[in-house]
Protein backbone atom coordinates (compact mmCIF):
# COMPACT_ATOMS: atom_id res chain seq x y z
CA UNK A 1 0.00 0.00 0.00
CA UNK A 2 2.82 2.40 0.88
CA UNK A 3 5.81 3.00 -1.36
CA UNK A 4 8.90 5.00 -0.55
CA UNK A 5 9.52 8.24 -2.43
CA UNK A 6 11.97 7.71 -5.30
CA UNK A 7 14.46 10.14 -3.81
CA UNK A 8 14.40 8.41 -0.41
CA UNK A 9 17.85 7.16 0.40
CA UNK A 10 20.01 6.43 3.39
CA UNK A 11 21.49 3.65 5.44
CA UNK A 12 19.60 0.40 5.84
CA UNK A 13 18.65 -0.99 9.23
CA UNK A 14 18.00 -4.71 9.82
CA UNK A 15 15.38 -5.75 12.38
CA UNK A 16 13.12 -8.73 12.90
CA UNK A 17 9.36 -8.69 12.54
CA UNK A 18 7.66 -11.64 14.26
CA UNK A 19 11.01 -13.44 13.99
CA UNK A 20 11.48 -12.85 10.26
CA UNK A 21 14.26 -10.63 8.89
CA UNK A 22 13.15 -7.19 7.72
CA UNK A 23 14.83 -3.97 6.67
CA UNK A 24 14.07 -0.29 7.10
CA UNK A 25 15.74 3.04 6.47
CA UNK A 26 17.78 4.57 9.26
CA UNK A 27 15.61 7.22 10.90
CA UNK A 28 12.34 5.40 10.22
CA UNK A 29 10.04 4.99 13.15
CA UNK A 30 8.99 1.41 13.83
CA UNK A 31 5.50 2.32 12.60
CA UNK A 32 6.87 3.70 9.30
CA UNK A 33 9.03 0.62 8.91
CA UNK A 34 6.03 -1.67 9.42
CA UNK A 35 3.92 0.24 6.88
CA UNK A 36 6.78 0.24 4.36
CA UNK A 37 7.18 -3.50 4.93
CA UNK A 38 3.53 -3.97 3.95
CA UNK A 39 2.17 -4.92 7.36
CA UNK A 40 -1.65 -4.72 7.21
CA UNK A 41 -2.20 -4.51 10.95
CA UNK A 42 0.05 -4.43 14.00
CA UNK A 43 -2.27 -5.73 16.70
CA UNK A 44 -5.73 -6.92 17.65
CA UNK A 45 -7.47 -5.08 20.49
CA UNK A 46 -7.81 -6.64 23.96
CA UNK A 47 -11.57 -6.00 24.18
CA UNK A 48 -13.12 -6.72 20.77
CA UNK A 49 -10.25 -8.39 18.93
CA UNK A 50 -10.52 -5.83 16.11
CA UNK A 51 -7.45 -5.24 13.93
CA UNK A 52 -5.49 -2.01 14.36
CA UNK A 53 -2.71 -0.37 12.33
CA UNK A 54 -0.60 2.78 12.69
CA UNK A 55 -2.87 5.76 12.16
CA UNK A 56 -1.92 9.20 13.49
CA UNK A 57 1.87 8.63 13.31
CA UNK A 58 2.41 11.26 15.99
CA UNK A 59 1.85 9.58 19.35
CA UNK A 60 -1.76 10.47 19.90
CA UNK A 61 -4.04 7.63 18.86
CA UNK A 62 -2.25 4.63 20.44
CA UNK A 63 -3.36 2.38 17.55
CA UNK A 64 0.21 1.33 16.60
CA UNK A 65 1.06 -0.58 19.79
CA UNK A 66 3.57 -3.39 19.27
CA UNK A 67 5.94 -5.46 21.34
CA UNK A 68 9.52 -4.22 21.02
CA UNK A 69 12.41 -6.22 22.45
CA UNK A 70 9.98 -8.07 24.70
CA UNK A 71 8.13 -5.05 26.08
CA UNK A 72 4.48 -4.90 25.10
CA UNK A 73 2.28 -1.97 24.09
CA UNK A 74 5.08 0.31 22.85
CA UNK A 75 4.01 3.16 20.58
CA UNK A 76 5.66 2.20 17.28
CA UNK A 77 5.29 5.69 15.80
CA UNK A 78 7.44 7.26 18.53
CA UNK A 79 10.33 4.80 18.48
CA UNK A 80 13.08 4.89 15.84
CA UNK A 81 13.84 1.45 14.43
CA UNK A 82 17.33 0.21 15.30
CA UNK A 83 19.64 -2.54 14.11
CA UNK A 84 18.76 -5.88 15.69
CA UNK A 85 15.46 -4.68 17.15
CA UNK A 86 12.89 -7.42 17.76
CA UNK A 87 9.43 -6.21 16.78
CA UNK A 88 6.35 -8.35 17.28
CA UNK A 89 2.74 -7.68 16.41
CA UNK A 90 0.27 -8.23 19.26
CA UNK A 91 -2.75 -10.47 19.59
CA UNK A 92 -5.15 -9.17 22.23
CA UNK A 93 -3.96 -8.25 25.71
CA UNK A 94 -0.37 -8.80 26.71
CA UNK A 95 0.48 -11.60 29.10
CA UNK A 96 2.20 -9.92 32.01
CA UNK A 97 3.36 -13.08 33.74
CA UNK A 98 5.37 -14.40 30.82
CA UNK A 99 6.99 -11.03 30.11
CA UNK A 100 7.82 -10.18 33.69
CA UNK A 101 9.65 -13.48 34.07
CA UNK A 102 11.34 -13.27 30.67
CA UNK B 1 -36.31 30.36 31.41
CA UNK B 2 -37.29 26.71 31.60
CA UNK B 3 -40.47 25.72 33.47
CA UNK B 4 -41.24 22.06 33.87
CA UNK B 5 -43.59 20.03 36.06
CA UNK B 6 -42.91 16.50 37.23
CA UNK B 7 -43.97 14.05 39.89
CA UNK B 8 -40.55 13.44 41.46
CA UNK B 9 -37.40 15.50 40.86
CA UNK B 10 -34.16 13.71 41.60
CA UNK B 11 -31.33 16.18 42.15
CA UNK B 12 -28.11 14.54 41.08
CA UNK B 13 -27.55 12.20 38.13
CA UNK B 14 -24.60 10.19 39.45
CA UNK B 15 -24.83 6.56 40.49
CA UNK B 16 -26.95 7.30 43.58
CA UNK B 17 -29.41 9.57 41.78
CA UNK B 18 -29.56 7.37 38.69
CA UNK B 19 -30.19 4.18 40.71
CA UNK B 20 -32.97 5.86 42.69
CA UNK B 21 -34.49 7.37 39.53
CA UNK B 22 -34.36 3.90 37.96
CA UNK B 23 -36.24 2.41 40.90
CA UNK B 24 -38.78 5.25 40.94
CA UNK B 25 -39.44 4.75 37.25
CA UNK B 26 -40.01 1.04 37.88
CA UNK B 27 -42.47 2.03 40.60
CA UNK B 28 -44.46 3.83 37.90
CA UNK B 29 -43.45 7.37 38.82
CA UNK B 30 -42.85 10.27 36.45
CA UNK B 31 -39.30 11.36 37.16
CA UNK B 32 -37.03 14.24 36.18
CA UNK B 33 -33.32 14.01 36.95
CA UNK B 34 -31.55 17.36 37.36
CA UNK B 35 -27.82 17.00 36.94
CA UNK B 36 -24.74 19.17 36.75
CA UNK B 37 -22.55 19.15 33.65
CA UNK B 38 -19.39 17.28 32.67
CA UNK B 39 -17.32 19.53 34.93
CA UNK B 40 -19.06 18.22 38.07
CA UNK B 41 -16.99 16.54 40.78
CA UNK B 42 -18.47 13.17 39.94
CA UNK B 43 -17.51 10.23 42.11
CA UNK B 44 -19.42 7.98 39.69
CA UNK B 45 -16.68 8.45 37.10
CA UNK B 46 -13.79 8.07 39.49
CA UNK B 47 -14.53 5.21 41.83
CA UNK B 48 -12.86 1.83 42.25
CA UNK B 49 -15.99 -0.20 41.31
CA UNK B 50 -16.01 -2.69 44.15
CA UNK B 51 -19.22 -4.23 45.43
CA UNK B 52 -17.74 -4.55 48.88
CA UNK B 53 -18.85 -5.94 52.24
CA UNK B 54 -15.89 -6.90 54.42
CA UNK B 55 -14.57 -4.22 56.77
CA UNK B 56 -17.73 -2.10 56.50
CA UNK B 57 -19.89 -1.30 59.52
CA UNK B 58 -17.50 -1.01 62.45
CA UNK B 59 -19.46 1.46 64.59
CA UNK B 60 -22.82 0.78 62.94
CA UNK B 61 -23.93 -2.84 62.61
CA UNK B 62 -26.89 -1.73 60.48
CA UNK B 63 -24.45 -0.55 57.78
CA UNK B 64 -22.82 -3.99 57.64
CA UNK B 65 -26.25 -5.58 57.16
CA UNK B 66 -27.18 -2.93 54.59
CA UNK B 67 -24.01 -3.68 52.58
CA UNK B 68 -24.65 -7.44 52.74
CA UNK B 69 -28.21 -6.85 51.54
CA UNK B 70 -27.06 -4.86 48.51
CA UNK B 71 -24.32 -7.37 47.71
CA UNK B 72 -26.98 -10.11 47.74
CA UNK B 73 -29.30 -8.12 45.46
CA UNK B 74 -26.62 -7.01 43.02
CA UNK B 75 -26.92 -9.91 40.56
CA UNK B 76 -30.61 -9.07 40.16
CA UNK B 77 -29.76 -5.45 39.33
CA UNK B 78 -27.09 -6.50 36.81
CA UNK B 79 -29.48 -8.89 35.16
CA UNK B 80 -32.30 -6.32 34.96
CA UNK B 81 -29.96 -3.76 33.39
CA UNK B 82 -28.72 -6.33 30.88
CA UNK B 83 -32.28 -7.17 29.89
CA UNK B 84 -33.26 -3.53 29.52
CA UNK B 85 -30.20 -2.11 27.81
CA UNK B 86 -28.15 -5.02 26.51
CA UNK B 87 -25.20 -3.67 28.51
CA UNK B 88 -23.33 -6.23 30.59
CA UNK B 89 -21.99 -4.33 33.60
CA UNK B 90 -19.56 -7.19 34.29
CA UNK B 91 -20.79 -7.91 37.79
CA UNK B 92 -18.79 -10.70 39.42
CA UNK B 93 -18.89 -12.00 42.95
CA UNK B 94 -15.98 -14.40 43.41
CA UNK B 95 -15.32 -13.08 46.90
CA UNK B 96 -12.67 -10.49 47.66
CA UNK B 97 -9.50 -10.10 49.69
CA UNK B 98 -7.68 -7.55 51.77
CA UNK B 99 -3.95 -8.28 51.67
CA UNK B 100 -1.53 -7.42 54.47
CA UNK B 101 2.13 -6.64 53.81
CA UNK B 102 3.30 -7.31 57.37
CA UNK B 103 2.29 -9.44 60.33
CA UNK B 104 1.28 -6.35 62.29
CA UNK B 105 -0.94 -5.14 59.43
CA UNK B 106 -2.57 -8.58 59.31
CA UNK B 107 -3.11 -8.60 63.09
CA UNK B 108 -4.69 -5.15 62.85
CA UNK B 109 -7.07 -6.29 60.11
CA UNK B 110 -8.04 -9.46 61.96
CA UNK B 111 -8.68 -7.53 65.18
CA UNK B 112 -10.83 -5.06 63.26
CA UNK B 113 -12.94 -7.83 61.72
CA UNK B 114 -13.34 -9.40 65.14
CA UNK B 115 -14.48 -6.09 66.68
CA UNK B 116 -16.87 -5.60 63.76
CA UNK B 117 -18.43 -9.01 64.33
CA UNK B 118 -18.57 -8.64 68.11
CA UNK B 119 -20.83 -5.58 67.91
CA UNK B 120 -24.32 -5.85 69.39
CA UNK B 121 -26.96 -6.46 66.72
CA UNK B 122 -24.31 -7.55 64.23
CA UNK B 123 -25.57 -10.22 61.85
CA UNK B 124 -22.45 -12.28 61.21
CA UNK B 125 -21.33 -13.04 57.68
CA UNK B 126 -18.71 -15.49 56.54
CA UNK B 127 -15.06 -14.55 56.20
CA UNK B 128 -11.75 -16.35 56.49
CA UNK B 129 -8.36 -15.33 57.79
CA UNK B 130 -5.72 -16.70 55.42
CA UNK B 131 -1.98 -17.04 55.95
CA UNK B 132 0.54 -16.55 53.12
CA UNK B 133 0.20 -20.10 51.78
CA UNK B 134 -3.59 -20.09 51.74
CA UNK B 135 -3.60 -16.63 50.17
CA UNK B 136 -1.21 -17.93 47.51
CA UNK B 137 -3.60 -20.76 46.76
CA UNK B 138 -6.16 -18.14 45.68
CA UNK B 139 -3.69 -15.63 44.24
CA UNK B 140 -0.70 -17.54 42.81
CA UNK B 141 1.15 -14.38 41.80
CA UNK B 142 1.53 -12.75 45.23
CA UNK B 143 5.00 -11.73 46.35
CA UNK B 144 6.91 -12.99 49.39
CA UNK B 145 6.07 -9.84 51.40
CA UNK B 146 2.38 -10.71 51.60
CA UNK B 147 1.86 -11.78 55.22
CA UNK B 148 -1.71 -12.94 54.81
CA UNK B 149 -5.17 -11.78 53.94
CA UNK B 150 -8.83 -11.77 54.83
CA UNK B 151 -11.18 -13.37 52.33
CA UNK B 152 -14.91 -12.66 52.27
CA UNK B 153 -17.09 -14.59 49.80
CA UNK B 154 -19.66 -11.77 49.64
CA UNK B 155 -17.30 -9.30 47.98
CA UNK B 156 -17.30 -8.62 44.26
CA UNK B 157 -16.89 -5.94 41.63
CA UNK B 158 -18.38 -4.51 38.44
CA UNK B 159 -17.43 -2.19 35.62
CA UNK B 160 -18.76 0.99 37.19
CA UNK B 161 -18.57 3.04 34.00
CA UNK B 162 -20.77 0.47 32.28
CA UNK B 163 -23.08 0.56 35.29
CA UNK B 164 -23.33 4.33 34.99
CA UNK B 165 -23.98 4.08 31.26
CA UNK B 166 -26.54 1.30 31.55
CA UNK B 167 -28.51 3.11 34.26
CA UNK B 168 -28.70 6.21 32.08
CA UNK B 169 -29.52 4.19 28.97
CA UNK B 170 -32.34 2.55 30.85
CA UNK B 171 -33.62 5.86 32.24
CA UNK B 172 -33.66 7.27 28.75
CA UNK B 173 -35.47 4.22 27.37
CA UNK B 174 -38.05 4.37 30.15
CA UNK B 175 -38.92 8.00 29.48
CA UNK B 176 -37.25 9.50 32.53
CA UNK B 177 -36.40 13.14 31.78
CA UNK B 178 -32.63 13.56 32.22
CA UNK B 179 -31.63 17.25 32.35
CA UNK B 180 -27.87 17.93 32.42
CA UNK B 181 -26.31 21.35 33.07
CA UNK B 182 -28.98 22.27 35.60
CA UNK B 183 -27.18 23.09 38.84
CA UNK B 184 -29.69 23.66 41.62
CA UNK B 185 -29.42 26.79 43.75
CA UNK B 186 -32.67 26.99 45.69
CA UNK B 187 -35.45 24.67 46.74
CA UNK B 188 -38.72 26.11 48.06
CA UNK B 189 -42.09 24.58 48.83
CA UNK B 190 -45.69 25.80 48.62
CA UNK B 191 -48.20 23.28 47.29
CA UNK B 192 -45.29 21.69 45.42
CA UNK B 193 -41.51 21.94 45.51
CA UNK B 194 -39.82 24.45 43.23
CA UNK B 195 -36.27 23.47 42.37
CA UNK B 196 -34.52 26.39 40.74
CA UNK B 197 -31.23 27.50 39.24
CA UNK B 198 -29.97 30.00 36.68
CA UNK B 199 -31.51 27.84 33.94
CA UNK B 200 -35.09 28.07 35.27
CA UNK B 201 -37.14 25.90 37.59
CA UNK B 202 -38.80 22.49 37.90
CA UNK B 203 -41.89 21.98 40.03
CA UNK B 204 -42.32 18.57 41.66
CA UNK B 205 -44.54 16.83 44.18
CA UNK B 206 -41.54 15.12 45.75
CA UNK B 207 -37.81 15.67 45.59
CA UNK B 208 -34.83 13.44 46.24
CA UNK B 209 -31.50 15.02 47.12
CA UNK B 210 -28.84 12.77 45.59
CA UNK B 211 -26.31 15.46 44.84
CA UNK B 212 -23.27 13.90 46.53
CA UNK B 213 -21.18 16.56 48.22
CA UNK B 214 -23.73 19.12 46.96
CA UNK B 215 -26.21 17.69 49.47
CA UNK B 216 -24.41 19.53 52.29
CA UNK B 217 -25.47 22.84 50.72
CA UNK B 218 -28.94 21.78 49.52
CA UNK B 219 -30.24 19.82 52.52
CA UNK B 220 -30.93 22.89 54.75
CA UNK B 221 -33.26 24.27 52.04
CA UNK B 222 -35.76 21.57 52.99
CA UNK B 223 -35.11 21.16 56.71
CA UNK B 224 -32.57 18.38 56.35
CA UNK B 225 -28.94 18.04 57.33
CA UNK B 226 -26.19 16.33 55.34
CA UNK B 227 -22.81 16.82 56.97
CA UNK B 228 -20.70 15.41 54.12
CA UNK B 229 -17.31 16.48 52.84
CA UNK B 230 -15.09 15.53 49.91
CA UNK B 231 -12.44 12.91 50.60
CA UNK B 232 -9.96 12.42 47.79
CA UNK B 233 -8.90 9.06 46.41
CA UNK B 234 -6.23 8.57 43.76
CA UNK B 235 -6.20 5.73 41.25
CA UNK B 236 -3.63 4.29 38.86
CA UNK B 237 -4.72 2.33 35.77
CA UNK B 238 -2.40 0.15 33.75
CA UNK B 239 -2.54 -1.03 30.17
CA UNK B 240 -4.82 -3.98 29.51
CA UNK B 241 -3.30 -7.35 30.27
CA UNK B 242 -4.41 -10.96 30.07
CA UNK B 243 -6.43 -12.01 33.15
CA UNK B 244 -4.15 -12.81 36.09
CA UNK B 245 -6.24 -11.79 39.10
CA UNK B 246 -9.36 -13.86 39.75
CA UNK B 247 -10.47 -11.93 42.83
CA UNK B 248 -10.89 -8.21 43.53
CA UNK B 249 -8.74 -6.77 46.29
CA UNK B 250 -9.55 -3.62 48.18
CA UNK B 251 -6.49 -1.92 46.65
CA UNK B 252 -5.92 -3.82 43.38
CA UNK B 253 -8.36 -5.22 40.87
CA UNK B 254 -8.28 -6.27 37.24
CA UNK B 255 -11.22 -4.97 35.23
CA UNK B 256 -13.34 -7.09 32.90
CA UNK B 257 -11.39 -5.54 30.01
CA UNK B 258 -7.96 -6.36 31.45
CA UNK B 259 -6.70 -3.06 32.88
CA UNK B 260 -5.37 -3.18 36.43
CA UNK B 261 -6.67 -0.53 38.85
CA UNK B 262 -4.58 0.38 41.87
CA UNK B 263 -5.93 2.68 44.51
CA UNK B 264 -7.66 3.27 47.83
CA UNK B 265 -5.86 6.37 49.09
CA UNK B 266 -7.67 8.72 51.48
CA UNK B 267 -6.92 12.45 51.70
CA UNK B 268 -8.70 15.42 53.22
CA UNK B 269 -7.97 18.21 50.75
CA UNK B 270 -11.34 19.82 50.05
CA UNK B 271 -12.61 20.28 46.49
CA UNK B 272 -9.28 19.56 44.83
CA UNK B 273 -8.94 16.65 42.40
CA UNK B 274 -5.37 16.74 41.17
CA UNK B 275 -3.04 13.72 41.22
CA UNK B 276 0.14 13.71 43.29
CA UNK B 277 3.26 11.65 42.69
CA UNK B 278 3.73 11.02 46.39
CA UNK B 279 0.41 9.19 46.76
CA UNK B 280 0.47 7.30 43.45
CA UNK B 281 4.08 6.21 44.11
CA UNK B 282 3.03 4.74 47.47
CA UNK B 283 0.06 2.98 45.90
CA UNK B 284 2.25 1.58 43.11
CA UNK B 285 4.89 0.43 45.59
CA UNK B 286 2.36 -1.45 47.71
CA UNK B 287 0.77 -3.01 44.62
CA UNK B 288 4.15 -4.22 43.31
CA UNK B 289 4.98 -5.72 46.72
CA UNK B 290 1.68 -7.59 46.53
CA UNK B 291 2.18 -8.66 42.89
CA UNK B 292 5.81 -8.20 41.78
CA UNK B 293 4.97 -8.81 38.11
CA UNK B 294 2.89 -5.60 38.04
CA UNK B 295 6.22 -3.75 37.83
CA UNK B 296 6.40 -4.76 34.16
CA UNK B 297 3.10 -3.11 33.21
CA UNK B 298 2.79 0.36 31.71
CA UNK B 299 0.62 2.88 33.51
CA UNK B 300 -1.78 4.53 31.09
CA UNK B 301 -3.80 6.79 33.38
CA UNK B 302 -3.90 8.25 36.85
CA UNK B 303 -6.75 10.25 38.29
CA UNK B 304 -8.25 11.39 41.52
CA UNK B 305 -11.88 11.75 42.52
CA UNK B 306 -13.77 12.94 45.56
CA UNK B 307 -15.67 10.56 47.79
CA UNK B 308 -18.79 11.82 49.54
CA UNK B 309 -17.89 11.24 53.18
CA UNK B 310 -20.15 11.75 56.16
CA UNK B 311 -18.78 12.48 59.65
CA UNK B 312 -18.87 8.82 60.66
CA UNK B 313 -18.37 7.36 57.18
CA UNK B 314 -21.84 5.80 57.00
CA UNK B 315 -24.61 6.65 54.52
CA UNK B 316 -27.33 9.17 55.28
CA UNK B 317 -30.93 8.41 54.29
CA UNK B 318 -33.50 10.87 55.53
CA UNK B 319 -36.91 12.38 54.98
CA UNK B 320 -37.86 15.90 55.95
CA UNK B 321 -40.27 16.58 58.79
CA UNK B 322 -40.66 20.27 57.96
CA UNK B 323 -40.90 19.69 54.19
CA UNK B 324 -42.85 16.44 53.68
CA UNK B 325 -41.97 14.84 50.36
CA UNK B 326 -38.30 15.81 50.51
CA UNK B 327 -35.89 12.88 50.77
CA UNK B 328 -32.12 12.64 50.93
CA UNK B 329 -29.69 9.86 50.05
CA UNK B 330 -25.95 10.11 50.24
CA UNK B 331 -23.08 7.65 50.66
CA UNK B 332 -19.54 6.96 49.51
CA UNK B 333 -20.47 3.53 48.14
CA UNK B 334 -22.73 4.33 45.23
CA UNK B 335 -21.63 1.16 43.44
CA UNK B 336 -22.00 -1.30 46.32
CA UNK B 337 -25.32 0.18 47.42
CA UNK B 338 -26.81 0.66 43.94
CA UNK B 339 -29.01 -2.42 44.31
CA UNK B 340 -30.47 -1.16 47.61
CA UNK B 341 -31.03 2.28 46.15
CA UNK B 342 -32.91 0.78 43.21
CA UNK B 343 -34.86 -1.93 45.05
CA UNK B 344 -35.37 -0.50 48.58
CA UNK B 345 -34.90 3.26 48.78
CA UNK B 346 -36.73 4.09 45.56
CA UNK B 347 -39.93 2.08 46.28
CA UNK B 348 -40.07 3.60 49.77
CA UNK B 349 -39.76 7.12 48.36
CA UNK B 350 -42.40 6.24 45.77
CA UNK B 351 -44.69 5.16 48.62
CA UNK B 352 -43.93 8.38 50.49
CA UNK B 353 -42.09 7.13 53.57
CA UNK B 354 -38.70 5.65 54.40
CA UNK B 355 -38.86 2.41 56.35
CA UNK B 356 -38.15 2.47 60.08
CA UNK B 357 -35.32 0.04 59.32
CA UNK B 358 -33.47 3.04 57.92
CA UNK B 359 -33.74 5.13 61.11
CA UNK B 360 -30.11 4.38 62.07
CA UNK B 361 -29.08 6.15 58.85
CA UNK B 362 -30.87 9.41 59.64
CA UNK B 363 -28.64 12.46 60.11
CA UNK B 364 -30.34 12.81 63.48
CA UNK B 365 -27.56 10.53 64.72
CA UNK B 366 -25.25 13.55 64.48
CA UNK B 367 -27.54 15.68 66.65
CA UNK B 368 -27.14 13.78 69.91
CA UNK B 369 -26.49 16.44 72.59
CA UNK B 370 -22.89 16.50 73.74
CA UNK B 371 -22.40 14.67 77.03
CA UNK B 372 -22.23 17.11 79.93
Amino acid sequence: MFRRLPEAAGDTVAFTLNGAQATARAGDTVAAALLAAGVAYCRTTPVSGARRAPYCMMGVCFECLVTIDGVGNRQACLIPVRDGMRVETQQGARAIVAEAHA
Amino acid sequence: MIREDTEIAVIGGGLVGAAIAWGLSHAGKRVTVLDEGDNAFRASRGNFALVWVQSKGLGMAAYAAWSVRSSNAWARLASALKDETGIDVAHQRPGGLMLSLSDSEQERRVAQMRRLHNQPEMIPYPYEVLDHARTKALLPDIGPQVAGSIYCPLDGHVNSLKLFRSLHASLSGRGVAYRPNRPVETITRDTMFTVAGPWGAVRAEKIVLAAGNGNARLAPHVGLDAPVRPQRGQIIVTEKAKPFLSYPLVTVRQTDEGGVMIGDSLEEVGFENVVTTEITATEADRAVRMFPMLAGLNVVRTWSALRVMSKDGFPIYDQSVTHPGAFLATCHSGVTLAANHAFDIAPQIAAGKLSDDLLPFSARRFHVPQAA
